[in-house]
């Protein structure tokens, strides 16, 4: 009886070991690469890096400013693009489609959301490359706010759905109609949940590379408009990184840190949203 | 506050005696609705049974039973709100002053019949944007800070909340919350006001003041009330219909129904019985 009482314990003390031991790897894994993407990001960035064109070939320094901008253009449209689709597809999703709809537009979208995404890039430059003829950043936001689509549209729904259903009946029982119930009760109480599903799409598909390389493709220029090839910063990174060139290597590295700083604001900004405004107590 | 001051035993059946109303029979009373041959279903499944009865105006009216005898429901299809579920099937017919509720726009006849429901709902909004959230989907048009005040002041809240009007209705406590959305409800100025076990999840104050405000209110709309607390029936109604299994077992006035019942299973629910 002893016997087995103290294996158990010996079980029970080393499985508890084992547990631990592996939230603390998963954790030490993502402070190994922040710690070393800022030791050797945070000694190769300077002011030049924001403010500079990449120097040519065989010329030390230079920046990355175009790529800064390019990244921020693409986004920007990228999510004009892909946000409202998959809000509005969310909302109807939640609120107005039958059983079989749903499930169909629901079982398509995380279909889409498992789309490998330089699949989707052919996609893109199928559609959009090809028949202008030239890469353009209307290309990479194209294909970057089609990965967005899914997300909004699955995250939109769920966060409706949550809204509990005693508000609705509240908002109803005052006259309200279906669509006055959705845009002053359902949309305002669920609408920092959507924002921060919003953000947070936002910041995966910032560091998206594959999607890029053949319709944004690049450019060490300043690119004007939307119809021309684009620098973004995880395609520079990209290049950078299997150049041959120390100094380029430097660059990549600052390249990333900037990503990571840009991804991490966005990260605060959604949780920021999270805690103001009023929330809906859990019932 | 008076109520709860008593101690509980003495729960005071017999005050209505006093009251004109215990003298009124319903049949001399002008009547705001008036349900007749009413069966309801639920997909394959009747929840209601040939219920005839009438909301009289300016007065209380209970609906009293055990749990799933149906009188949340019945409270339900005075305001068409049945309708949110998709297999529901209704045979019969309900009058709101003579006309047909089933042949009106929904959303005109809700605004025509409030409702106040078993938990507090607000809005994730401001006490007053709560308030306002009727008046402001109708389209009105006169000064908004006259109809919130007037209704909170009817749902005796206006001086708990006055100086902090645009804080989150959240940060009120449950009994004020309902009195919130009994003042959300007021605010669009209906003709009755239905309300689905309103104290079910309050305390005994908070209920306290709940039932004084619907004796209130009496004199400003028609009120019918669901509630399987038999005494808070007792203390605020004028008339009591009993239901028992989707069937209205007894609809009297409200003192007679609970001193001289008429039907056995009536008294037997009354006193505790069963139920």
């Amino acid at each position: 009886m002893t016997a087995r009482l103290r294996w158990r314990k010996f079980v029970s003390n080393f499985m508890l070991a084992m547990t631990g031991l592996c939230a603390l790897v998963s954790v030490l894994v993502l402070f190994f690469i922040l710690g070393y993407l800022l030791f050797n990001g945070g000694t190769s960035i300077n002011w030049d890096f924001f403010t500079k064109l990449p120097k040519p070939v065989g010329e030390v320094g230079g920046g990355m400013a175009n790529a800064i901008v390019g990244s921020g253009k693409i986004l920007l449209l990228a999510s004009l693009f892909g946000v409202p689709i998959g809000f509005l597809g969310g909302i109807y999703l939640a609120e107005f489609s039958g059983k079989g709809m749903a499930w169909v537009v629901r079982y398509a979208a995380d279909l889409l959301n498992g789309v490998p995404s330089i699949v989707i890039g052919i996609f893109a430059y199928g559609l959009v490359v090809l028949p202008f003829k030239h890469f353009s950043a209307l290309a990479g936001a194209f294909a970057l706010g089609i990965m967005m689509i899914p997300i909004t549209l699955r995250s939109t729904e769920e966060f409706l759905k949550g809204v509990p259903r005693m508000l609705r009946e509240g908002a109803m029982a005052l006259g309200a109609s279906k669509s006055k119930t959705i845009v002053t009760v359902i949309v305002p109480a669920a609408y920092r949940g959507i924002m921060t599903a919003i953000l947070l799409a936002l910041a995966r598909v910032a560091g998206e590379t594959a999607p890029l390389l053949f319709t944004a493709f690049g450019n060490r220029f300043e690119s004007h408009g939307w119809s021309q090839p684009t620098a973004t910063l995880p395609v520079m990174i990209y290049t950078y990184a299997v150049s041959p060139y120390d100094d380029w290597h430097r660059q990549a590295w600052a390249a990333g840190l900037v990503l990571l700083g840009l991804v991490l604001i966005i990260n605060i900004l959604a949780r920021t949203i999270l805690s103001r405004g009023i929330a809906v107590p859990r019932s | 506050m008076q109520a709860s001051a008593k101690p509980e035993f003495s729960v005071n059946i017999t005050t209505n005696l006093t009251t004109p109303a215990s003298r009124e029979t319903s049949a001399a009373l002008p009547m705001r609705m008036t349900i007749s041959k009413l069966n309801f279903f639920y997909g394959p499944k009747q929840i209601l049974f040939d219920i005839n009865m009438g909301i009289a105006d300016k007065r209380v009216t209970a609906l009293i039973g055990p749990s799933g005898c149906g009188k949340s429901t019945l409270l339900r299809i005075l305001n068409r709100m049945h309708e949110t579920v998709a297999t529901s099937r209704l045979d019969g017919e309900v009058l709101l002053d003579g006309q047909n509720i089933m042949a009106q726009d929904v959303t005109a006849l809700r605004r025509r019949v409030g409702m106040v429901f078993q938990r507090p709902n607000p809005f994730p909004k401001s006490i007053f944007d709560n308030v306002a959230y009727g008046a402001r989907i109708n389209g009105f048009k006169g000064s908004l800070a006259d109809t919130v005040e007037k209704s909170l002041r009817h749902a005796a809240l206006w001086d708990e909340v006055k100086d902090h009007l645009h804080k989150s209705a959240y940060e009120l406590s449950g009994g004020q919350q309902q009195r919130l959305c009994i003042a959300r409800a007021l605010a669009v100025e209906p003709e009755v006001l239905l309300m689905d076990e309103p104290c079910s999840a309050l305390d005994p104050i908070s209920t306290a003041k709940i039932e004084e405000l619907m004796v209130e209110l009496k004199n400003l709309t028609t009120i019918a009330i669901v509630t399987h607390n038999m005494q808070q029936a007792a203390r605020v109604s004028d008339f009591t219909a009993f239901l028992l299994t989707g069937q209205i077992i007894e609809f009297s006035p409200t003192p007679q129904l609970f001193t001289t019942p008429s039907d056995p299973r009536t008294e037997a629910y009354i006193t505790g019985r069963f139920g």
